[in-house]
């Protein structure tokens, strides 16, 4: 039995080849892993919010009659709110799992850049929200008779979740310290997301309706602008909130 | 009985040498909460391949301080260096020599025991993560249970489990926070010699208990931790329980 | 024992000063609005509010570039002081963009005859109000004085960076959904300028002698906790 504990070295033990961003990318990479893993054995967050934004789009269904015309006028922001609403329960539980057993903590203890743990927890929270999309949508198209069949419509979706989760994951980190994190959240990401909304929804009405690439241009600026500068910002500053963490 | 009260020489005038004489050192560590005082200015040394046992009462500081040497927490004030590297500017080389054991198992509930070292064994950039794994199953006898999820284990296991985790990168150092909680006799026996069996190949060890017996048997030099500071430290040899008591009772007082 | 940094105590000389340049500054532009400038053509005396409008308004946004400044400095510091400045600015600019969007109100009801309206400066004015409220109640959810200056510090330069890409998406919106109201509703003068400058001048003045005064206090009570903290500390034998 003792043979697996070898008498340390005390240079440095002995790292895989890899070194630098590879490294990075690898850990990341493991980290979005375990999430989508975690995930698929538990389906506590997808499944949760699967139904829950079946829920509001019924409601809202109720509420405006989203058939022929109001499908048009009212259906994008139908989507985005479901989307929203739903998204914000799924970015609730990125990291909740971690604070069960101390997860963050033993993450914090490893040799990781903490920008690492950004990006696949990111990445794990974004593969999520997508797979949560892929059911709305077909949903979305039965429920208000429109083709969604659109690669535009595509673009749009995946650009603003991208900023969506972005922010989300960063927020979603200082949140699960609180008491009241389903509080919290929506009250961090829902201002300061706005614009992602917005373009989102307008980019979306556009590609319903069949809009050519160059309508599509504005919306999917706004949502680039968005995504690059949080992309870069966030990493950054959730250095700073992992800080925090360690108590 | 002998001992020595209150605080140990501190060491040099703070140059960060490459191999520094000790292995585990604080010096004059302070962490403040807001307006708790965890910590008031805690002065430590451990010797390469020494195991010294830190005892004291709840709230003493006894997490704080392991976190505060582990890198997750930042001091307020002081320094603390492990195997000479410093925690706060030098924290990523810190990390990969020190092994932690805590309250908390760091463990995924929803991953099996392989699936959980192969993670940490990633996160700690071992080159064949899977084979660590299994090796480090095998030491602490969970190979049988490789595939069962962290959900399902028992306290014991989990601590064992643990334990595979800490030692996953053959680290110098092992910081552990109340490892024998939860282990039955026979793997509390195992802990033991694991510790032993690590200081003679030249690991550091600093481990919390509060079993006063086992502490003496767990570690070669004995340090009680009070209200913040360390105020009595004595060898084992020097030492046995009904003096370790005396003397725990004695710096645990009435007053801090 | 540790150090404690805090803002340097402003003499109370100075204070006084600030405050009565203040006063005097305020009542220069009450003043200038209502006597000096002349009554607007089409809409008549309301149009004297858009001068303290434009004022509190620009005392908003440069109460919230000092928190982001100061968020800034407190991450790369870690001192108290900068979270002290942030909070204290916060709230300050919260009251300030208040101000602004109720006399933003009253200006659209006169000039477009409703209270409210889609426009992209008001409504980005909200949204700004929403992000500074989120903060301050972020500020109250968490109780460990570290970690709320640090997140608190996080969310303030997000914010703040946030707010322009806000303006520009609610612009943008607006072409694609125009509503009734147009262009500003009248035209200005030259002679308008002097109640226009005061105003702002005036406004800022009152922020900084606001913000000094606030930061005092916070200060205050660091210190008395401190000292507390010390009387406990000596009181158990500490030393």
């Amino acid at each position: 039995m003792w043979q697996a504990l070898r008498k340390p070295t005390f240079i440095i033990p002995a790292l895989s080849a890899e070194s630098g961003i590879a490294a990075f990318l690898t850990q990341a990479l493991a980290i979005a892993a375990k999430d989508v893993r975690s995930e698929i054995r538990s389906r506590e967050a997808v499944s949760g919010s699967l139904v829950f934004a079946l829920l509001v789009m019924i409601i809202f269904n109720f509420a405006f009659d989203l058939e022929g015309e109001m499908a048009e006028v009212a259906g994008p922001g139908v989507l985005w709110v479901a989307i929203a609403l739903a998204g914000m329960m799924g970015l609730g539980h990125v990291f909740a799992k971690e604070r069960e057993q101390g997860g963050l903590q033993g993450l914090l203890l490893t040799p990781i850049d903490r920008g690492a743990i950004f990006l696949g927890k990111m990445t794990g929270a974004l593969l999520l929200t997508l797979a949560l999309e892929a059911f709305l949508l077909p949903l979305f198209a039965l429920f208000s008779n429109v083709s969604i069949l659109s690669p535009g419509l595509m673009v749009v979706v995946l650009m603003g979740t991208l900023g969506f989760v972005t922010v989300g994951t960063l927020f979603s980190a200082m949140a699960v310290t609180s008491r009241s994190r389903e509080l919290m959240l929506p009250l961090l990401l829902l201002p300061v997301a706005t614009p992602v909304l917005l373009a989102a929804v307008e980019g979306t009405r556009f590609a319903l309706q069949g809009e050519p690439w160059s309508e599509l241009v504005p919306p999917l600026t706004m949502l680039a602008a968005f995504d690059v500068v949080f992309l870069g910002l966030c990493p950054f500053l959730f250095e700073y909130v992992m800080e925090e963490m360690g108590a | 009985m002998t001992g020595t009260a209150g605080v140990v020489q501190t060491s040099g005038n703070g140059e960060q040498a490459a191999a520094s004489v000790w292995d585990i050192e604080a010096i004059g560590v302070w962490k403040t909460f807001g307006s708790t005082e965890a910590l008031r200015g805690v002065n430590l040394q451990v010797s390469p391949g020494e195991r010294l046992a830190i005892i004291g009462p709840n709230g003493s500081g006894k997490s704080t301080l392991l976190k505060v040497l582990a890198t997750l927490l930042r001091p307020s004030a002081g320094t603390a260096r492990l195997a000479g590297l410093d925690v706060q500017s030098q924290a990523f080389e810190v990390r990969r020599l020190v092994g932690v054991v805590c309250h908390q198992s760091f463990l995924y509930s929803d991953l099996t025991t392989l699936e959980n070292l192969e993670f940490y064994g990633r996160m700690y950039r071992m080159p064949d993560p899977s084979e660590r794994a299994r090796q480090q199953l095998r030491l602490v006898g969970l190979e049988a249970h490789a595939d069962v999820l962290g959900r399902d284990l028992s306290r014991g296991m989990q601590q064992r489990l643990a334990l595979a985790r800490a030692l996953i990168q053959e680290p110098p150092v092992l910081l552990l926070d109340e490892p024998d909680t939860g282990l039955d006799q026979r793997w509390a026996a195992f802990l033991v010699d694991l510790l032993a069996e690590a200081a003679g190949q030249g690991r550091t060890v600093l481990v919390i208990t509060h079993n006063l017996e086992r502490s003496l048997d767990l570690a070669d030099r004995v340090a009680v931790l009070n209200n913040g500071k360390i105020t009595f430290t004595a060898k084992r040899d020097e030492l046995d329980v009904a003096s370790l008591k005396e003397a725990y009772l004695h710096h645990t007082g009435a007053v801090g | 024992m540790i150090a404690f940094e805090l803002p340097a105590v402003t003499p109370a000389r100075a204070k006084t000063g600030l405050a009565i340049l203040a006063l005097t500054l305020l009542l220069a532009a009450l003043v200038a609005a209502f006597v000096v400038a002349p009554t607007e053509r089409e809409m008549g005396d309301v149009q004297r509010i858009f001068y303290f409008h434009v004022a509190s308004a620009w005392t908003a946004f440069l109460a919230f570039f000092v928190v982001f400044l100061a968020s800034i400095a407190y991450l790369r510091t870690k001192t108290p002081r900068w979270d002290i400045v942030a909070a204290s600015a916060a709230e300050i600019g919260i009251v300030f963009t208040t101000l602004t969007l109720i006399s933003g109100s009253v200006w659209a009801r006169s000039a477009w005859g409703t209270w409210w309206t889609w426009e992209p400066r008001l409504t980005t004015t909200l949204m700004l109000w929403l992000i500074y409220v989120s903060y301050l109640i972020l500020r109250e959810m968490v109780e460990e004085p570290d970690r709320r200056a640090a997140f608190a510090a996080v969310f303030g330069i997000i914010g703040f960076v946030d707010v322009p890409i806000v303006f520009m998406s609610i612009r943008w919106w607006r072409t694609l959904h125009p509503q009734v109201v147009g262009s500003e509703g009248f035209d200005m003068e030259a002679t308008m300028l002097p109640a226009l400058f005061l105003s702002v001048i005036a406004f800022t003045v009152v922020f900084l002698h606001i913000l000094i005064l606030r930061a005092g206090l916070e200060r205050s009570r660091h210190e008395m906790m401190e000292l507390r903290r010390r009387a406990r500390w000596i009181q158990e034998g500490g030393g």
